[in-house]
């Protein structure tokens, strides 16, 4: 009898061309995405190699870092990003490669169109030059940032050299609760095991609440993986990840697809299969949450009060000149907190079901007059969805606006930035001193825990603006 | 193929960095945890489409006021700490995977950084464009840290071969790992991409019998 083997060993173990004794293995990429700020050098590095592209047919290139979310009918007006895009598009007429940018019905964040047209699928291999790859792991594919070097590499020899991480579970087991979304599922996990709890492993996510958990919702756990240090998170494929892939452009056909149902229904971790660390959670502990801090794991239940600097271990300087960034008192409350930015998007929380949570809430309530809000679908298809079932609609009647599709304030390269000193709940998943412009200070959390903060103006335990459905 | 041994191959190319064996220098403390990408080089300035320049924005936002005035605590302003050495506290360059941190690192002209932890994706893009990131204890990083605070021209000698950093003023060594083709790369200047370019035939192979 063969070894039993985890859903991370299988996919791994089938793609290692090579083995090399003390180092790293060669690993074969299946699919490799591409965007145009960590592109060009790789590509200039082939120019300067005189090579080409050795697969261009596994390489799709969208344009979502840079891009502005209002007015993409004009020319791009900051000089440098016009540049890059068009460098990106110069690329990819130059070696063949499939190329969805500004203006294009596929355009949109990278890790959002991917698996809307079927480029994502179950026990590929999947890279790109940027770190919430490992969303794509909610397929059962192993998917991970790479840095430029990297990228290289894969358009050179569709391989990249990297040694096998450790195998980490997570179980989260029983029910969510009311106003509980994936993110806070996310941003919970994070809080207990540090930016860098996970860091060496690959983490496979199991246990109920997964299994009852869309798409859109597995994509938002796995999108933050890395904010726990981890290379990437998988969730073994099912019937709900079947019937999401099934008909999408790139997705197998016919008999195609029938051969690739009998490998994927064979992507699970063995009874009793080994893993390095095991980690098992109560789902129903876990309450909406919040950051409050400038790291993802500093977060809690909204709740909560912040911790204070005798409660967290080691680096109580770090920890205190977070919080002075932040213009926080630890043993602070943060429901109440006036809040000036209300930022919906990104590859975390950019998907229909994002939008559908953040209407429910603004429904038949107004937009606070302190807020300015960024409503920023994560692709054209997500905008249509959004016109399609009347979200827009309910949007506009609460005097909210939508943009157009793109990365936008997640990490502030275009013109949406928020300024100094500013507050900002969003849906991102980064809270870095400075990420959504120098001096902006960010809030993350659900987009439930969004709209509340939107409509009230301050930072509002979206349970409480519930209350008549949930009785 | 046997400790990390390059093929018998065609080529190999000298790659964009210096080889390191030894390195010599006094070093450059920063005593923060979580040290992560954005701040070492912050997403506005990613929009160069060749790899020039970075340095100059090395930890832009904790260097520079707004109105691009040097802030003079920042520790990169303060001529009493120069060197090759950055010396960073625990989970060093966390966050994004932008291989730009790791050139603003090496363009402002740092070849090594010594840790407790480093976060994964920028380890590996420091040892693929030829800074050495070095992780030594908890305790050792103290000690390194404490000797600078004592003695900011104290050296360091970080020595790849021997996979050993040495406190030179008090002779206290602590050794570090690093895996061996890494290593041969790093010591003779190699880059993975000849390697892969190397072994071109049996990954087409293999491409093959891939079903998608």
């Amino acid at each position: 009898m063969s070894a039993k083997k985890t859903l991370f060993d299988k996919v791994w173990d089938s793609h290692v061309v090579h083995q090399i004794e003390n180092g790293p293995d060669v690993l074969f990429i299946d699919r490799h995405m591409v965007h145009e700020v960590t592109s060009p050098v790789a590509f200039l590095g082939l120019k300067n190699r005189g090579i080409r592209v050795l697969h261009p047919e596994k390489t799709f290139a969208t344009a979502d870092h840079n891009t502005p979310t209002i007015n993409q009918h004009l020319p791009v007006a900051d000089p440098l990003s016009a540049n890059q895009l068009k460098m990106l598009e110069e690329n990819a007429n130059e070696y063949g490669i499939s190329y969805w940018g500004l203006g294009h019905e596929k355009n949109g964040i990278v890790h959002v169109v991917g698996p809307e047209y079927g480029i994502t699928v179950p026990g590929a291999t999947i890279v790109c030059g940027d770190s919430h790859t490992s969303t794509h792991g909610a397929f059962g594919a192993i998917a991970f940032g790479i840095g430029t070097s990297e990228v290289e590499m894969v358009l050179a020899s569709q391989c990249i050299m990297q040694p096998k991480p450790k195998r980490m579970r997570i179980n989260i087991t029983g029910e969510l609760q009311y106003g509980v979304t994936p993110k806070d599922v996310a941003l919970f996990i994070i809080s207990k095991l540090t930016t860098s709890g996970a860091t060496g492993y690959f983490v496979e996510y199991a246990g109920d609440v997964f299994k009852n958990m869309t798409m859109e919702g597995r994509m938002t756990v796995c999108n933050l993986s890395i904010e726990m240090g981890a290379r990437g998170g998988m969730i073994a494929p099912d019937e709900t990840t079947f019937h999401y892939i099934k008909g999408r452009e790139f997705t197998p056909k016919g008999a195609d697809w029938d051969t690739a149902m009998d490998y994927w229904q064979t992507l699970y971790t063995d009874e009793d299969a080994i893993f390095d660390k095991e980690l098992t959670f109560d789902g129903s502990s876990i309450e909406p949450m919040i950051t409050y801090g400038t790291n993802p794991g500093m977060g809690m239940g909204i709740s909560n009060d912040i911790p204070t600097s005798d409660m967290v271990q080691g680096g109580a300087t770090t920890y205190r000149k977070s919080l002075q960034y932040m213009k926080f008192d630890e043993g602070d409350s943060m429901i109440g907190k006036p809040i000036d930015f209300v930022f919906l998007g990104s590859c975390t929380n950019g998907r229909i079901e994002d939008f559908r949570a953040f209407a429910s809430i603004v429904k038949g309530r107004k937009k606070a007059d302190n807020v300015t809000a960024w409503l920023v679908p994560g692709s054209h298809k997500v905008e249509s969805a959004i016109k399609e079932e009347g979200i827009l609609d309910v949007l506009t009647e609460a005097g909210f606006e939508l943009r157009e599709p793109g990365c936008s304030a997640c990490l502030a390269m275009n013109d949406d930035k928020v300024p100094p000193g500013k507050l900002a709940v969003s849906t991102s998943n980064r809270n870095f001193e400075g990420r959504q412009g120098p001096g902006s200070r960010t809030l993350l959390a659900s987009p439930l825990v969004a709209a509340a903060a939107a409509v009230t103006g301050k930072v509002t335990d979206p349970r409480e603006l519930m209350k008549e459905e949930f009785v | 193929m046997a400790n990390g041994q390059w093929p018998n191959s065609k080529k190999q190319k000298k790659m964009a960095y210096d080889k390191f064996n030894i390195l010599t220098s006094t070093a450059v403390p920063l005593p923060i945890e979580n040290v992560d990408t954005d701040q070492i080089i912050p997403a506005r300035f990613l929009k160069a489409i060749e790899r020039k320049g970075f340095g100059d924005n090395l930890f832009r936002d904790w260097r520079y006021n707004q109105d691009n005035s040097p802030k003079e605590d920042f520790v990169l302003n303060d001529a009493t700490y120069t060197g090759k050495i950055l010396v960073g506290g625990k989970n060093f360059g966390s966050g994004s995977s932008r291989e730009h941190a790791a050139w603003a690192v090496y363009d402002y002209g740092f070849r090594c950084v010594i840790s407790s932890f480093f976060a994964d994706i920028f380890r590996g893009n420091c040892l693929n464009i030829g800074v050495l990131p070095v992780q030594v204890s908890a305790e050792f990083l103290q000690k390194i840290f404490g000797e600078i605070e004592k003695n900011p021209a104290a050296e360091f000698e970080v020595n790849l071969p021997e996979q050993k950093v040495t406190i030179l003023t008090t002779g206290e060594s602590e050794s570090f790992h690093i895996n061996d083709y890494k290593k041969g790369n790093m010591t003779n200047g190699f880059d993975d991409i000849d390697y892969l370019l190397n072994i071109k035939d049996s990954i087409q192979e293999f491409a093959k019998t891939r079903p998608f």
